[in-house]
């Protein structure tokens, strides 16, 4: 039997405190009285009250939200395609190009994404804003959903759905019956980490916006570039709430396991190597 | 799967394949060839790209007017050359530290039991999903001069003087490993679940004492979890640039930063341009390697 050694136990309980504390601190300050950040003036929400007054800042949450709905949904039909055609088709013509270009981005400097995206919507003379950004969070997360259903479909057991072609279903009613109801978790999985980072995104997003077009994450880094200020903390207490809640809820409900973005599996097997899936990022 | 294929089928693939070409591909070329023109007092800020009307004339002149002008410029400027170095050895010391502290993390994560661990690697993970750019702020709050970690310096008696976190190296460092750690223990921890305990307890049944069988079977072992991991840190880490501004200095730039302030701030898209493909000769290898273990990794199931 293996032994959780005191050295062990150690580890991951630094390691959790070290990544929780931050938040934590963050959330605590944000229901500090003073205007000085630093001192602390006792519990208060007047914060929090502030922010329904900041119409620019409320403006932008918006923004930000329908642009995560919008590239979150092109991403998740463009990336679970691009997933299908990947481990379906086998050796199509150009499939190593295709498969290189899945793959890059998910490491690729969002600097040097943000601006070739910018520099191509300005050599064909588009006008930047809302749609530009839905474009280019839509490249950057279709990828990122691919990987997660990639992972899900290649353990999929082909009897299945050879099984119900057996027992006479057309091939499009096959993938939409089995195929699909049994990728459908790690779709979800995918659509909400595309939504998450959208949502998140700062440097692509202040490439490629335009007039009108101000997200969240621009807006707060314009506001604490220069130093830390009451109401952000609250903004971003808000926002980790938000997300917290969205992805805790969204795991029981999917009952898919954040860890590795893929559904529970049955019990007798480790709670799994699909890694990147979550972070998206791969091994 | 048949060769043919019904003209739906053809779709799955050309529609996110074209997509890709379009809104990935084609605009490295074009930054490729902005690269290599002129700066111009023109909206856009870049002498033009290609005339198609003007037929062959067009083509010749689209030749001559190439320029290497933004190379010679990045390679004479000490500056530039300045801002690679500090973001290479940044992301490199960065991913060392991230290797030392997520190691024993998923490790430790692995012998814990099965239902254990999903919880811990759900803990693990779930900071990745809220905003990155809120845990940097994060950082700000708790590095500034007054507050909570030179509170508690002062507090336990560590220090006398509240030492300057903010704006130095050291910010870049502890923003750079705290936003990365996740990256760093999935990888490590999905080679190290699936390590084989059998071959540790022959070793352990050899008599070999156990440091040495963690040198000598289980690193070795885990390798490619170690090299996964390195190159998901290192190559966003070397570009990266909302860390650096937050958190870091204004001494000397990293090389996020300078394309950023190439491109809004001093308006030289070409000279931008020249610095972000120069980035990507530098990442071309690591990220290679990258695709070629996502590929085999993903399709290995």
């Amino acid at each position: 039997m293996r032994k959780v050694s005191a050295f062990n136990l150690a580890a991951i309980v630094l390691g959790l405190v070290f990544l929780y504390l931050p938040i934590v601190i963050l959330v605590i300050y944000s229901f500090n009285a003073s205007h000085l950040v630093a001192v602390w003036g006792g519990w208060s929400t007047r914060w929090y009250a502030e922010l329904i007054n900041d119409v620019p800042l409320l403006d932008a949450a918006f923004i930000s939200i329908r642009l995560a709905l919008v590239s979150a949904s092109a991403a998740t039909i463009l990336g679970t395609l691009a997933a299908v055609a990947l481990v379906r088709f086998g050796r199509f013509r150009g499939r190593l190009l295709f498969a290189s270009m899945i793959y890059a981005p998910l490491v690729m400097p969002e600097v040097i994404t943000g601006l070739s995206m910018l520099l191509l919507f300005v050599a064909v003379a588009i006008d930047r804003g809302f749609w530009t950004v839905a474009i280019a969070h839509t490249t950057m997360a279709m990828c990122f959903v691919t990987v997660i259903v990639q992972a899900r479909l290649v353990d999929f057991d082909m009897n299945l759905e050879e099984a119900a072609m057996d027992l006479g279903a057309s091939p499009l009613e096959t993938f939409r019956a089995v195929t699909l109801s049994l990728i459908l978790p790690a779709i979800a999985a995918g659509w909400m980490l595309a939504f998450a980072l959208s949502l998140d995104d700062l440097v692509i997003a202040s490439f490629t916006t335009g007039p009108g077009a101000t997200t969240l994450p621009i807006r707060i880094y314009s506001e604490v570039r220069l130093g830390v200020k009451p109401e952000m903390n609250a903004v971003c207490s808000i926002m980790i709430g938000v997300v917290g809640l969205a992805v805790i809820a969204a795991s029981l409900l999917a009952k898919f396991n954040i860890a590795s973005g893929t559904p529970a599996r049955p019990q007798q097997k480790p709670p799994d190597q699909s890694l990147l899936s979550a972070g998206g990022r791969n091994r | 799967m048949t060769s043919k294929r019904s003209f739906a089928e053809k779709l799955v693939v050309r529609i996110p394949y074209a997509w890709l070409l379009v809104f990935f591909l084609v605009p490295f070329l074009i930054v490729l060839r902005i690269s290599l023109s002129q700066p111009a007092l023109a909206q856009p800020p870049y002498t033009p790209l290609f005339n198609l009307l003007a037929g062959w004339h067009g083509i010749t002149a689209f030749f001559g007017a190439l320029s290497l002008d933004n190379y010679a410029l990045i390679g004479s400027d000490p500056l530039y050359l300045l801002s690679f170095v500090k973001s290479v050895e940044i992301a490199a010391f960065s991913t060392l530290f991230l290797l030392i502290i997520g190691y024993p993390i998923a490790y430790g994560i692995t012998r814990t039991p099965r239902r254990v661990q999903a919880l811990l690697m759900t803990l693990v993970m779930l900071p990745f999903w809220t905003a990155f750019l809120i845990r940097i702020y994060a950082w700000m709050n708790i590095l500034q001069h007054d507050g909570p970690l030179n509170r508690l310096l002062l507090a336990l008696h560590i220090v006398n003087t509240p030492p300057v976190w903010l704006a130095s190296d050291t910010a870049i460092y502890i923003g750079i490993v705290y936003s990365y750690l996740p990256f760093m223990v999935l990888p490590l921890y999905a080679t190290l679940e699936k390590l084989d305990e059998s071959l540790l307890e022959a070793a352990a049944d050899l008599g070999c004492p156990r440091s040495k069988i963690f040198w000598e079977v289980t690193l070795p072992l885990s390798a490619p979890g170690v090299l996964a991991g390195a190159l998901l840190c290192f190559i966003p880490a070397v570009g990266e640039f909302v860390i650096p501004d937050l958190l870091g200095g204004s001494q000397a730039p990293m090389i996020g930063q300078t394309i950023w302030t190439e491109f809004f701030g001093n308006k030289d898209w070409p000279a931008a341009a020249a610095v972000a493909i120069v980035l990507i000769g530098l990442l071309v290898t690591p990220i290679v390697i990258f695709q070629h273990q996502t590929m085999r990794a993903v399709e290995r199931g």
